[in-house]
């Protein structure tokens, strides 16, 4: 049976998508704030791979200098996804520090019990 | 010396915070930090005011970094639009750092101030990046550097609600930035290529594909969340109200304009008006707009919290500037440019007085400034004036926008949007009587403490404001002059 | 030169506030400084009035504000007629206030005289200004600079009624009116006022209409029913505020601009072709009745006086409207006939209020045997109102019911006459009961008085002396109403 659209070549696109549904749907499903953080980190990867992915070209080599390689892939992408990956990596230091001061100010870290702890203040 | 630097101004707008900022924690004192800050600031806005002038008479400066040619190195470039929003940033950071020791000082503990200022400098640092850079990814990088220490900034508030804040916003953010370059991603895939002016080249060939649809839909959202258009502003009100007082000054007087720019960015230097016929963006925009100047402002009259009240009414406001947008029309973009000047410096002003009121009151609930109005008089006529032109009356900057905003939809024909505009601009005028009202006609409660006007170098800056307020409402030379020729290039500019 | 002359004529009452402002702490110096203030403005706008009697019409541009659109002041019949009327009964007003503010310990009176001159500054930019920005710029000053005056006592309801008054007049004039003017602006690319209009030619159909409806109920301040509503909120003012400015400045400001809409914008013949207007007359002649039948139910005196106010108000509007050069006149001539009639009635009743401390008709029984003055002066302004000769009403009255005749408009003359007859019935009871009846002692009320201060009794003598001459010396204003109508 022929699949409608061609699995393999298409893999990591799917997985893309699957991940950035995952990572989304953690970070509005869960009321545990760092379960958000680690769904915030799940979306961010997808993205990551997305970049990785296009930057691979059919039979392209490692991009270096040699004159017996005629195919590079693109390097530019892996360049700008180090980036990407320092600013995801201080995003979530700074999201669980935020946290770590969210649970001595409230003495949780479920949304929901914030949540009615700020309306009982109001 | 200096005219050796002249051509470096690009990068030294933003190298020069960005140094400044570990100077800061480096010293550990509270008073260097300040004055480094300050210095900083008002290093920019002369930089900033140099800039417009080089771009008014000479066109556009690009800047290569590393002298890397385009499209493979980072370009820096420097467009009217861009200056004038520069101009913008930096004005109100210098205004801002006057302002600020006395309240810094009073709302954050004191071993935390000078790290207040190195994150100020990184926020100062990253919206100014956004402005000025001309690579798409690039601008990525700057969107986090100042969104992620505008986190920090907003969680140093007082209030244990400040941590919820800030963390909401970190997520929503986060969110944002992260679609942004999905986008992106996508336009690279398909062009190849992260140069602005490049990208604006070479999309129209795959402009139909897809992909690039798909793209404009991410960035769409993305920068939603940034500008806090209706109904992606959830993460606003709360930051605005617990974030410490100058904090609220900048970011509101700023972060939201920088966003509004990098939406005129994408949309009419990279895409082109082209794709409003490919996607019904425009429609949507005006929908979201419309709904947000109505509703936000209806919300606005229902609140206790000062703060939270101009925050409502700071996303009625972005929903003006949206509006303009959808227009796709040079008159709309004026409006739309007109009002990211001229929204910046009211909703200063206001919340300026606000934070001169909590230094002195301990509050910003509606019912607790009480005979402020004779206790403080200058802090609250400033109030008032400031009030009167985001209730857009004449003579100030509000009317401006407000009539190219009207006479933008009658040239569309819109009649009922022109008539919705006035209506939310009557809804403005009941939040704002609201605080008036108390101020001025409700005595000081019994037995409350006395309390006298704030000193001198919170008062000035608060009148710079007023005053330019009503100076830019009578002398429009300036503004309009630059909106209309930034909003014809935008328009003109690309394919 | 006439030029500078105008621009001293709003600058003298502004420099005169900070005056005010500055010498709040002496009483005596800061009414000598408001009093020299009045004289000096009406010297200045008399000035400028030889010069447009000739013809000239003196213009001066203060700067561009936005590209095309300039804040300019023009001199014109009308303005100067205007203007003529606001900052010569400011002087008159100015007198009668030192008497009543002292008379009833009024607190803040600096606020209150600083406001009222920034009050006159505006009005006088209403009456020159040159084009509908500058004019809706003033107006809207005006509206600003007013809300403290209304709101003077503080009081809950004082608050209250602010709100109505800034409510109904800034949501008028910015959700109509404002946008009326953006239209005329993309329509036309001008705002200035020209003899003959500028919408001829550039609107047709429904438009014109819409337009009209825009206009004429985003000028709040001309009370066209149903925008009324602010004027009566308006009279928990202080009597001085209810007498100079909703008696003449404020409402005359709306009328005047109602005037300058239809002449300078619409222009006569365009609208003449369009048929627009018939409405306009048949919503201010409702007006004029049902303001007039509200009056008569009114028991409070200052409110009687603003339901009369009202319906007098549309008699501008409606012999505007009719479009026949007469009663144009007409109209021309009321605004100042009934702005020296109805500040002596507010004089009189600021008068009994300062004496007695009376508010309601009622009270007012015998009272006219000890206050012969204020209700001799409230006599003569009630004829004037009815339109008896000889009165400044008599006039104007006369005027737009020949202008009227010469269109054979039947509705309109019938409205005049029954609300002759109307205002009659409102006015004639309480002058008669003031001199005829015996007082009847029983709502505890001390009734050992005389009359009010001598500052109240020679303003409002003053000015039922003026509704007297001007009907045998109304050259001037005859002259100027002339040249509006182009003559």
């Amino acid at each position: 049976m022929q699949l409608p659209v061609e699995i393999p070549g298409l893999l990591n696109y799917w997985i893309v998508i699957v991940l950035m549904m995952v990572g989304f749907f953690v970070v509005i499903s869960h009321g545990n704030l760092v379960k958000k953080i680690v769904g915030l980190n799940v979306f961010q990867v997808s993205v990551f791979v997305l970049y990785i992915t296009m930057s691979k070209i059919d039979g392209g080599a490692a991009p270096i200098l040699d004159d017996a390689i005629k195919n590079y892939s693109n390097p530019l992408p892996h360049v700008l996804i180090l980036t990407a990956i320092v600013v995801g990596v201080a995003t979530t230091a700074l999201g669980l520090a935020l946290i770590v001061r969210i649970r001595d100010a409230y003495g949780t870290i479920e949304d929901d019990e914030i949540t009615n702890q700020e309306r009982d203040d109001a | 010396m200096l005219s050796s630097l002249s051509p470096h101004l690009p990068i030294i707008q933003v190298v020069l915070p960005l140094i400044a900022a570990p100077i800061c924690v480096i010293f550990r004192r509270t008073g260097v930090a300040w004055l480094i800050a300050l210095v900083v600031s008002w290093l920019s806005f002369g930089i900033s005011i140099v800039l417009l002038e080089q771009v008014i008479s000479n066109g556009p400066i690009s800047y290569l970094l590393g002298s890397w040619p385009t499209p493979w190195g980072i370009e820096y470039r420097v467009d009217i639009l861009s200056a004038f929003v520069m101009l913008i940033v930096t004005s109100i950071g210098a205004i801002v750092m006057i302002f600020a020791p006395n309240s810094v000082h009073m709302e954050i503990p004191p071993d935390r101030t000078y790290l207040f200022y190195t994150m100020y400098l990184l926020t100062f640092t990253g919206l100014l990046g956004i402005t000025i850079t001309g690579d798409a990814f690039n601008l990525f990088v700057f969107l986090e550097i100042s969104s992620l220490s505008s986190y920090v900034l907003i969680s140093l508030g007082a209030e244990r609600n400040a941590l919820t804040a800030a963390l909401r916003y970190l997520i929503l953010g986060t969110v944002g930035a992260t679609f942004y370059i999905i986008g992106v991603g996508l336009m690279y895939q398909m062009t190849g290529t992260l140069n602005i002016t490049d990208l604006a080249e070479r999309l129209p060939e795959v402009a139909s594909t897809k992909t690039i649809l798909v793209a404009i839909g991410f960035i769409t959202v993305g920068i939603g969340l940034k500008l806090g258009l209706f109904p992606l502003h959830v993460w606003l009100p709360n930051a605005y109200a617990y974030a410490p007082s100058v904090v609220t000054v900048f970011l509101a007087a700023t972060a939201t304009k920088v966003a509004v720019y990098m939406m005129l960015r994408v949309y009419f230097s990279i895409f082109g008006t082209k794709m409003f016929s490919a996607l019904p963006i425009d429609e949507l925009l005006l929908i979201l707009g419309l709904i947000a100047i109505l509703s936000m402002s209806a919300v606005a009259i229902y609140q206790s919290n000062a703060k939270r009240l101009l925050a409502y009414s700071s996303v009625a406001q972005v929903g003006y500037m949206v509006i303009g947008i959808s227009m796709v029309t040079t008159t709309g973009l004026t409006a739309t440019i007109l009002h990211l000047f001229n929204h910046a410096m009211i909703k200063c002003a206001l919340f300026l007085v606000l934070a001169a009121v909590f230094y002195r009151i301990k509050s910003v609930k509606i019912e607790d400034m009480a005979g402020l109005g004779k206790a403080m008089p200058y802090t609250m006529a400033a109030f008032i004036v400031a009030g009167f032109s985001l209730l857009g009356v004449p003579l100030t900057v509000g009317f401006i926008s407000k009539w190219y905003l009207i006479l933008g939809a009658l040239e569309k024909g819109w009649w009922p949007v022109a008539g919705l505009i006035v209506v939310s601009s009557l809804l403005a005028v009941i939040y704002f009587w609201k605080i008036i009202e108390i101020a001025y006609f409700k005595p000081r409660p019994e037995g409350a403490a006395e309390i006298s006007e704030v000193p001198l170098n919170m008062l000035l800056p608060i009148w710079v404001m007023v005053g330019s307020n009503v100076y830019f409402g009578m002398n429009t030379d300036l503004t309009v002059s630059a909106a209309m020729s930034a909003a014809k290039s935008l328009i003109g500019g690309a394919p | 030169m006439p030029e500078n002359t105008i621009i001293w004529s709003i600058a003298i009452p502004l420099l005169g506030s900070i005056g005010i402002l500055l010498t709040g702490k002496i009483a005596n110096l800061r009414e000598t400084i408001t009093l020299i203030t009045a004289v000096t403005t009406f010297l200045v706008v008399g000035s400028l009035t030889p010069t447009v009697l000739d013809g000239a019409r003196p213009s001066i541009t203060l700067f561009e504000f936005l590209p095309g659109l300039k804040i300019t002041f023009t001199v014109e019949p009308l303005g100067m007629l205007f203007g003529l009327i606001g900052s010569g009964l400011w002087i008159v007003n100015s007198i009668y206030s030192i008497g009543y503010m002292r008379g009833n310990n009024e607190n803040n009176q600096t606020r209150f005289y600083f406001f009222f001159a920034i009050a006159i500054a505006s009005v006088l930019g209403i009456a020159f200004a040159g084009n509908m920005l500058t004019l809706f710029i003033s107006y809207e000053i005006l509206t600003l600079c007013t809300f403290p005056l209304v709101t003077h006592s503080g009081k809950p309801e004082a608050v209250k009624s602010g709100r109505t008054y800034l409510g109904i007049l800034l949501g008028t004039s910015v959700g109509l009116q404002l946008l009326a003017i953006v239209w005329t602006w993309h329509a036309t690319g001008t705002l200035d006022f020209r003899a003959g209009g500028i919408l001829d030619g550039k609107v047709s159909g429904a438009a014109v209409s819409i337009l009209l409806f825009l206009y004429m109920y985003g000028i709040g301040k001309a009370a066209l029913m149903p925008v009324h509503r602010w004027l009566p909120a308006a009279m928990v003012a202080p009597t001085p505020v209810s007498a100079l400015l909703h008696a003449v400045a404020v409402v005359k400001a709306g009328v005047f601009t109602v005037v300058k809409v239809i002449v300078y914008i619409f222009g006569f013949e365009f609208l003449s072709e369009s048929l627009t207007t018939n409405w306009l007359v048949y919503v201010a002649g409702f007006t004029i009745l049902a303001a007039s039948i509200v009056a008569l139910r009114q028991d409070n005196l200052k409110r009687r006086l603003a339901y009369s106010t009202i319906s007098q108000l549309s008699y501008v509007i409606m012999a505007t409207a009719i479009l026949a050069p007469l009663s144009v006149m007409g109209a021309v001539i009321h605004i100042a006939a009934h702005a020296v009639g109805k500040i002596t009635l507010f004089f009189a009743a600021g008068s009994i209020y300062t004496a007695t401390h009376k508010t309601e008709v009622s009270q007012l029984n015998g009272i006219g045997r000890k206050m012969p003055w204020t209700m001799g002066a409230f006599a003569i302004a009630s004829l004037s109102m009815i339109g008896v000769p000889p009165t400044a009403g008599f006039l104007s009255k006369w005027y737009m019911l020949m202008g009227a005749l010469s269109v054979e408009h039947y509705f309109a003359i019938g409205v005049m006459i029954i609300s002759t007859l109307l205002n009659t019935g409102y006015f004639i009871p309480i002058i008669f009961n003031a001199f005829f009846k015996e007082s009847d002692h029983k709502d505890g009320h001390d009734d050992n008085h005389g009359e009010a201060p001598l500052p109240i009794v020679i303003a409002l003598t003053a000015t039922a002396t003026g509704t007297v001459l001007l009907f045998f010396f109304a050259g001037i204003p005859l002259e100027l109403a002339n040249q509006v109508i182009g003559k």
